[in-house]
């Protein structure tokens, strides 16, 4: 091993009790890095300075409870995942964005559904026209998912699929496509995102009322645990809570009550907190306050630790440790002048993997506008490049561990979030999940996300807070930058795929599947995965799934609250 | 209470009655962030909002602009759907003999204005349009004046 002997700076020099302790977690960490992969044979800076792998004091990078991070060795056993969000128009047209993707080095897909798909009804609704195929892509029935993913091979990748509402229904499309070009489902890898509590409090796009939508959220995290073991049935989301307009401490805080809120309820469903917890994973938003977001997901992985092996009696460490995804602040990038927005994304993404990410979306600097052109895509994955390649950030574990002000951040992101799980844990009752139901009733989510948003937007007004190019550094602003333009033809061409599934599958047997979905989903105990899939099967729609389920569960609207 | 704006032309009422506007998303978008800031500029700015909110159809934004008198429409549209949904909602008022005009808020790329106008919309405000500057333009459009 090439590590240095001082790899660990201060370790030589302290005496006494504590020293035998922190001896013991030296050696341990020690052990667990020898044993960890590197993913080159050793680490020095551009002037050949040899460098530690870690610097300052434990708890080390690996060890409980992971504020420096899950791995001992971090970056240097393997680079986070550079996941590219992708999706636009026709199925076969984001096929082809996946396609360069992977050739331009991405190693992970991930699949932005259209609006219609994102709410579970067909291109042909009413509510659809307009939107197939405008915000990414248009996903009908099984056919369509089977083109999203042609000449990919499903055992070789790993794919994130952004959908909550209808997550059962696409997840059973990604089965079935599976299925249909020879990959088992126990092979198949990614992570959906499956979070429904975020919908109604920030992103909403929900579809049922709460209750029934847990039922199905735990329905997924139950038939994934059994039977696709490379599978995250969930992806814990703040990055829409963020977008909405909350705080950085507001997007932990309620991120994380949502995850204790999902880990009461499958442990209600029957499952053992050790069983799933190992596969729940993150997603945070990396927004421009530097120092502040550093903190974030610092002290998330503290507290979630801390509640996991105490509140909810999990024993595996890999239940203990907080794994996220991370994108840039979509909500920061300008229209103005959006190529500066290069410069933004770069030190949002320098964040996240300051603060330990597991995988990485960069957003395009022309999202301000519209969808990202292949371009610009290309050059928000470069900058993932730059930083994994070029700056040295990956080559020491949390190299900002220890310093006062980091620290600082750490404890008070933990601070403000205790604050908000003490009011949900009282409303609640001494349930997370009930005080997160009757948060979403109350109107407390809506009504201080829509504070700080509104307060934030006074800042800007009033000049308080500088945006390079829309309230200072105005001028040079061209406004000559190209952009993605869906042509209109998408829509007329998804109809034209959907009438044909519809004309050429088995009525019949279309009619008894959704029947039995039906006559399954009025009972509780039956995992309604199993009945989605032979739905899927026989190229049931997404929106007549969807309908069969509402049938029994009915149909959520919100107050309107400003 | 719905009577409260008058029969008065939206033009005479300049300050004396507030301006007052029903704001809404139509379709599927879920992007409200805007909207309701938008909302809570405007009544900070002393207009009457009526806040509609997500899931709309143009006939339940018209008929919250007949119950409610009021003289502008707020469109919010974040999914690049704006060229289908903005037209149609001007269509809708035209077609029920009303004369109420259409802004639109959210992000419509240069290159759609002229489209926009050409069908309708009274004004479309962009990302970075100040408070003072969306109040201005919701006043204009109630007082007939681009």
């Amino acid at each position: 091993m090439s590590v240095p002997d001082n790899h660990v700076p201060g370790g030589a020099e302290s005496h006494g009790d504590e020293n035998s302790l922190r001896a013991r977690a030296e050696a341990e960490w020690r052990a667990a890095y020898e044993a960890a992969p590197s993913r080159q044979a050793g680490f020095e800076t551009m002037s050949g300075i040899p460098l530690a792998a870690v610097h300052g004091d434990p708890p080390y990078p690996g060890q409980f409870p992971y504020t420096r991070g899950i791995y001992p060795a971090m970056y240097r056993s393997r680079l986070w995942t550079m996941r590219l969000f992708a999706g636009m128009g026709t199925a076969a047209d984001t096929n082809l964005r996946f396609k360069a993707l992977l050739e331009a080095g991405g190693t992970g897909l991930s699949t932005a559904f259209d609006m219609p798909t994102l709410m579970g009804r067909d291109s042909d609704h009413p509510w659809a026209v307009g939107e197939v195929g405008r915000a990414g892509v248009a996903i009908d029935t099984v056919a369509d998912m089977e083109d999203l993913f042609a000449g990919i091979d499903l055992g070789g990748v790993s794919t994130s699929m952004t959908i909550n509402g209808p997550a059962n229904i696409l997840m059973a499309m990604y089965i079935v496509t599976g299925e249909r070009g020879g990959t088992e489902r126990r092979r198949l890898s990614g992570t959906i995102q499956n979070d429904i509590l975020k919908e109604y409090q920030a992103q909403k796009e929900y579809i049922f009322p709460p209750r029934p939508s847990i039922r199905l959220v735990c329905d997924l995290i139950r038939f994934t645990t059994a039977e696709m073991p490379r599978w995250h049935p969930i992806s814990i989301s703040g990055y829409h809570i963020r977008e909405a307009g909350s705080t950085a401490a507001q997007e932990l805080a309620f991120t994380l009550a949502n995850g204790f809120a999902y880990v009461e309820a499958a442990m209600a469903a029957g499952l053992d907190v050790d069983d799933f917890a190992g596969r729940l994973s993150f997603f945070f938003n990396s927004h421009i306050d530097f120092f502040e977001e550093i903190g974030k997901y610092r002290a998330a992985r503290r507290i979630w630790a801390h509640w996991m092996r105490e509140r909810y009696g999990a024993r595996r460490e890999r239940s203990l440790q907080l794994r996220f995804h991370t994108q840039t602040a979509g909500v920061s990038l300008t229209a103005q002048q959006p190529e500066v927005n290069i410069a933004r994304v770069a030190a949002q993404a320098l964040a996240a993997v300051l603060g330990g990410t597991q995988s990485l979306h960069t957003d395009s600097y022309d999202e301000a506008l519209a969808l990202p052109t292949e371009r610009a895509a290309r050059i928000a994955l470069r900058t993932q490049q730059v930083i994994a390649h070029e700056t040295g950030a990956p080559n020491v574990a949390d190299p900002l561990g220890g310093a006062a002000f980091v620290e600082w951040m750490t404890d008070e992101m933990e601070r403000r979030a205790t604050e908000v799980f003490e009011h949900l844990d009282k409303l609640g009752e001494g349930s997370i999940l009930e005080g997160v139901y009757e948060g979403i009733a109350n109107g407390y989510f809506v009504g201080e996300i829509a504070d700080s948003a509104y307060r934030f937007e006074r800042e800007v007004n009033a000049g308080r807070r500088i945006i390079v190019g829309v309230n200072a550094c105005t001028d040079g602003d061209d406004g000559d930058t190209p952009i993605l333009y869906i042509d209109e033809e998408v829509e007329a061409q998804q109809l034209a795929r959907l009438a044909e599934v519809r004309r050429r599958r088995d009525g019949d047997a279309v009619a008894a599947a959704l029947g039995r979905l039906v006559s399954d989903a009025a009972d509780p105990t039956v995992n309604l995965m199993v009945p989605i899939i032979d739905c899927v099967r026989v190229e049931a729609t997404e929106g007549e799934i969807t309908g069969a389920l509402e049938g029994v569960f009915g149909t959520y609207t919100e107050p309107a609250i400003v | 209470m719905t009577g409260a704006a008058g029969s008065a032309a939206p033009g005479e009422q300049a300050g004396t009655q507030p301006v007052r506007v029903v704001l809404a998303k139509l379709g599927l978008d879920g992007h409200d962030r805007g909207l309701k800031v938008v909302a809570r500029m405007l009544r900070d700015a002393g207009l009457e909002v009526i806040y509609l909110g997500l899931r709309q159809t143009t006939e339940s934004i018209l008929s919250a602009v007949e119950q409610e008198d009021a003289e502008v429409i707020g469109l919010s549209i974040h999914n690049g759907g704006h060229l289908t949904l903005a037209p149609r909602m001007v269509e809708a008022v035209r077609a029920a003999g009303l004369d109420v005009p259409v802004v639109v808020g959210g992000i419509v790329p240069d290159k759609d204005l002229e489209r926009l106008r050409t069908a309708g919309v009274f004004a479309v405000l962009g990302p970075g349009a100040s408070a003072a500057e969306v109040a201005q333009r919701v006043r204009a459009a109630a007082a007939g004046r681009p």
